[in-house]
């Protein structure tokens, strides 16, 4: 029994260790990353000519073409907030989970992912300060938490594709467009 | 035989050193006194215009990384995740100190554990003061 205590503290140590001590947030997590302006850039577009609640409006339209649910709103602060869940299969790592399973190492692969939008339009100013009328900035942030065959998360990210949010502005112009024909 | 004797003396004590406060704890439990929270986690700006400052406290929040899970005008509270290979979760409240200012508020968690080290909350004050154009001051 006495040669069992050394290892057994060992062992619990260890168990407090994981359980503990990793757990120190990321220095920068709430810093201002160097290309925090570079990201806004990519992230905003400017919208001219349409009201604040039309622009959501609009905005809503979009995000319900791309097979969004609206999960939260506030229009008197020009948020919403959206998600879908999606299949994450990839033709590469399902090649990858077979070749590995014929060689008798099943493998989990991403399964399933949950994407999450916020959209948040604001006035936009004008060099003096005030609001410019019928002027909006808006900025969509988008991340993703991917989970695999075997139900574990193996991805939690925001998505910083240049792609991405340059084909979501170019359907919000087209909405936006038809939000004002219509009238 | 030993081997199993091990493993089992190691999980019994690490059930009694574990195991002798049950996890609903966790409910009520703080690893700071509230004044202490508060001294960093809260700054107050001379303005009272608080959709003005939720509007700014959200485009911080986006600067940041962050998607906004909710906003509330009236109760003047917004909540936001950061996902980047780990998940922090953020709550910032904004209410009216006195006749002339705002009290801003954020509480954040990383991962499972409450964030009570002042560095990161100092961050998120200088990102908003920045965007504010306004001073973060420091409340007693």
């Amino acid at each position: 029994m006495r040669r069992c205590q050394p290892a057994c503290a060992g062992i619990v140590a260890l168990g407090l260790t994981v359980l503990g001590g990793c757990a120190t947030i990321p220095q920068d997590a709430l810093q201002l990353a160097p290309d925090s302006l570079e990201r806004r850039q990519m992230q905003t577009r400017r919208i001219d000519g349409i009201d604040e609640k039309r622009l959501l409006a609009a905005a809503a339209g979009v995000l319900q073409d791309l097979g969004f649910n609206i999960d939260e709103s506030e229009t008197k602060l020009g948020v919403i907030v959206a998600s879908k869940d999606r299949s994450a299969f990839t033709a590469s790592q399902v090649v990858a989970a077979i070749a590995l399973g014929m060689l008798g190492a099943p493998t989990s692969i991403d399964k399933t992912q949950k994407i999450r939008v916020s959209l948040v339009t604001r006035p936009a100013l004008a060099a003096d300060g005030t609001p410019r009328p019928d002027s909006h900035l808006i900025r969509i942030t988008i991340q993703r938490v991917v989970r695999n065959t075997g139900d574990q998360i193996t991805r939690i990210e925001s998505i910083e594709e240049p792609k991405i949010y340059q084909e979501f502005f170019e359907r919000l112009s087209k909405s936006i467009f038809l939000e004002v024909q219509s009238i | 035989m030993i081997r199993l004797k091990h493993a089992a003396m190691a999980i019994s004590c690490a059930a009694v050193l574990a195991g002798c406060a049950p996890s609903t704890e966790a409910v009520l439990e703080t690893g700071k006194s509230a004044v202490a929270l508060r001294s960093f986690q809260q700054r107050a700006f001379d303005t009272t215009d608080m959709e003005k400052t939720l509007r700014t406290v959200i485009a911080t929040l986006q600067d940041l990384s962050f998607v906004v899970d909710k906003a509330d005008l009236d109760l003047g509270t917004v909540s936001a995740t950061k996902l980047s290979g780990y998940q922090v979760r953020i709550t910032v409240t904004v209410r009216p100190r006195g006749a002339a200012q705002l009290l801003v508020r954020a509480n954040a968690q990383y991962m499972d554990k409450a964030i009570e080290d002042p560095k990161p909350y100092q961050d998120f004050f200088a990102a908003l003061e920045k965007a504010m154009f306004l001073t973060a001051q420091q409340v007693d």
